[in-house]
């Protein structure tokens, strides 16, 4: 009895008229159709004997405890200026049925168009309210120091550099890096991800995270508007104000269903009956019928509703989609390309060769520091991992006039000298003559003063499931799988064999990157078959705006990879691309489902009420019975679905 | 100027449709949704009319949902 307790008063008021009426209209059914009246065959509300008058009255009565709301907004919506809404084709339809004399059929048109509306009412408060459990991940305050005692404070008001205490069990308010404590974090609500985190002083935390074990002091990096949470339930919150496609017919379709369903009934009652001189109360029954299933509603309501379902449930899964368009362009997704370093592959390069050449007499240290000082400034992965395998200070007052040249490499004074480090192009470039080699891994070739020292050689990883990702995609389906990079040939090669990519392009500026995607694009033979473009969204941005969709690594809550994608994964996961893909394949298949299935049992009601074998309960059904199972499959959305079978 | 406001008692979702394209034709107006599932109302009009637009807005609404109400 839960359900009713939940109801607010109006809610609670309709269904106490449902039960009254429906009760009445139950005892009255065998004392109406039974011997007490006669019902000959062209009997109607204008020849009544007296027994019909005092039926007429108790169903009238009956009529207005469950209808008169419908009927006052119809009689107000007139005035107001608009017809052919569902009250008014309500009341149009009832008053018809009782003025050809069929006062049940009245009455239970009324009656079940109230259930109907309840129990839709029902479920699509229920999905709202499912969904916006799921996005209950907004942290209600932040604990603070306030003179000595532990105060809690609205997260709005903490700002930048403030210090905040995260209890054990409480949810990390705001994003921040870690002063003291350890602990574990569970970042479920955000990335999907249900195995815990480890956390040290020195890590960032993300809002929205739940702390598990102990007490953390996080130094404030962000506003609370700039945090993760709030962009994210931001960004869920607005993905349904992008329509899809599918959502878009639908709203379309339905301007022009009602009237020409309308229309079509004002034709049958009258043209029939008047060119071939037939019955008018049967025909204008038949068209009483077309005024009931005149109503879009299952449709209208339904797909927008499968479509927040999608993203919703997606988003359980660490998924944000940015549109219920995407949902249904990742469901007509064929070909994927994916960027190499930090999508496919971890990105923390490592060295893993340091090779001096044997001419320049230089050491292995110093050929590595060389390096070091060069990268200082790059922000690019592979810098990352010379500095660290350097793993001492350095000094950046000896570094001047860097310059970072965008697929190439790195040119830059180091301690008066001029340090080339980069790839065989940044060689070539300067002119500077280089041993050949084919060492697979990344090759960083350095030259001191335009003269070659020696190259020091980097390896990224593969991401654990990256291989199953691309297994999956195979198995779920996706004709071809690629992959771009800026990495020379032999390292492209070497993985592309490994993961069983359909081909791969290597040696990619940038720019070109965009080419050879504009070239995939203009080469598929139909619209329908879409490319999407993973890539981990740092120097992406321009080829991920560009693909028919772009899927982004969040990085966890990385700007820019939020910003240029349209599909942006949580936990940095590959495999999850195929989920996203199933997904909105799911969602996308629903809204078919509906679409046929509310269109087939409208359309197979009016040919059956022309050819004169559908009767008001039908109708009855057309309408709210076709919504209300329309709305319960749109609700199949919000569960993502099992995971693929690995064998 | 674009802004979001909460809707109350909208019930039926073709309303929403039907109230969103009319709003969408009112002069001034750059873009508008009417979010069924979050029942929320985006619009996006000229910051000068913006007011007049809103109450117009709200006619429009009660025209086909007379209970709805624009929290502003």
């Amino acid at each position: 009895m839960n359900i009713i307790k939940n109801l607010n008063k109006s809610e609670k008021i309709l269904l106490t008229r449902i039960f009254v009426s429906a009760f009445v209209f139950v005892v009255l059914l065998p004392l109406y159709y039974g011997k007490s009246v006669d019902r000959s065959n062209n009997w109607t509300i204008f020849n009544l004997d007296g027994k019909n008058y005092l039926f007429l009255i108790i169903y009238l009565i009956i009529y207005f405890i469950i209808g008169y709301d419908i009927l006052r907004t119809a009689i107000r919506n007139i005035f107001g200026g608009t017809i052919l809404d569902e009250n008014f084709l309500m009341t149009i339809a009832t008053i018809g049925a009782f003025l050809i004399g069929e006062y049940p059929e009245g009455i239970a048109v009324m009656l079940f168009y109230q259930v109907g509306e309840f129990f839709q009412r029902q479920a699509v408060n229920k999905s709202r309210k499912s969904i916006a459990d799921l996005m209950d991940i907004t942290p209600e305050y932040a604990n603070i120091m306030l003179d000595g005692e532990l105060t809690q404070a609205d997260p709005y008001e903490v700002s930048v550099g403030d210090e905040i205490i995260v209890l054990p069990g409480e949810r990390v308010p705001l994003d921040g890096t870690v002063l003291t404590g350890s602990s574990a974090i569970d970042t479920s609500a955000l990335t999907g991800e249900s195995l815990p985190r480890d956390i040290l002083p020195g890590d960032q935390v993300i809002s929205g995270c739940i702390n598990l074990s102990g007490k953390l002091t996080l130094k404030v990096e962000k506003e609370y508007d700039d945090s993760t949470v709030a962009k994210i339930l931001e960004l869920v919150e607005n993905a349904s104000d992008q329509k899809a496609e599918s959502e878009v017919f639908a709203t379309t379709f339905a301007r022009y269903y009602t009237p020409i369903v309308v229309l079509a009934a004002l034709v049958i009652a009258i043209f029939p009956p008047f060119l071939f001189n037939q019955a008018f109360s049967s025909w204008l029954k038949q068209s009483l019928i077309f005024l009931v299933v005149s109503c879009p509603c299952a449709l209208v309501v339904s797909i927008p509703l499968t479509f927040f379902g999608g993203i919703g449930g997606a988003s359980k899964a660490g998924i944000l989609v940015k549109g219920s368009n995407y949902l249904e362009y990742l469901a007509k997704t064929k070909k994927i390309i994916f960027d190499k370093t930090g999508t496919l592959t971890k990105g923390n390069f490592a060295v893993s060769q340091i090779c001096p050449c044997s001419s320049s007499e230089v050491s292995e240290e110093v050929l590595l520091e060389i390096a070091a000082y060069s990268e200082y400034y790059s922000n690019h992965p592979i810098a990352s991992g010379i500095i660290a395998a350097y793993g001492k200070q350095i000094d950046s007052d000896l570094i001047e006039n860097v310059e970072e040249i965008s697929g190439h490499g790195i040119l830059a004074k180091v301690d008066g000298s001029t340090v080339l480090s980069g790839n065989t192009k940044l060689m070539q470039k300067f002119k500077i003559k280089f041993p050949s080699n084919n060492e697979s891994g990344t090759i960083i070739h350095v030259a001191l003063n335009n003269k070659y020292i020696g190259y020091i050689v980097i390896e990224d990883q593969l991401k654990t499931d990256t291989r199953r990702a691309i297994k999956d995609l195979h198995q779920i389906g996706i004709s071809e799988i690629s992959m771009f990079t800026g990495d020379q040939d032999v390292t492209a090669n070497k993985i592309s064999g490994q993961l069983g990519l359909d081909n791969y392009q290597a040696e990619l500026l940038p720019a070109d990157k965009v080419e050879h995607l504009e070239k995939a694009l203009t080469e598929k033979n139909n619209t329908n078959e879409l490319v999407a473009y993973v890539g981990d969204g740092i120097n992406d941005a321009p080829v991920l705006a560009r693909a028919d969709i772009g899927i982004a690594m969040g990085g966890m809550g990385s700007d820019a990879a939020i910003e240029a994608a349209d599909v942006v994964i949580m936990n940095d996961q590959p495999s999850k691309i195929a989920e996203a893909i199933l997904i909105g394949r799911k969602t996308f298949r629903i809204v078919k489902q509906n679409i046929i299935f509310a269109l087939g049992v409208k359309f197979a009601i009016l040919i059956l009420a022309v050819l004169g074998i559908a009767n008001m309960w039908l109708a009855v059904f057309g309408d709210v019975g076709v919504t209300i199972i329309a709305v319960f499959n749109a609700m199949r959305a919000l569960n993502p679905g099992l995971p693929l079978k690995h064998t | 100027m674009k802004r979001a406001y909460k809707l109350q008692n909208l019930g039926c979702a073709n309303c929403a449709a039907k109230i969103e394209n009319d709003i969408a034709q009112l002069a001034g107006v750059n873009s508008v949704r009417v979010n069924f599932m979050t029942e929320k109302l985006i619009l996006d009009a000229d910051q000068e009319e913006f007011v007049s637009i809103l109450d117009q807005a709200q006619t429009i609404a009660n025209k086909y949902e007379p209970d709805l109400l624009i929290i502003k």
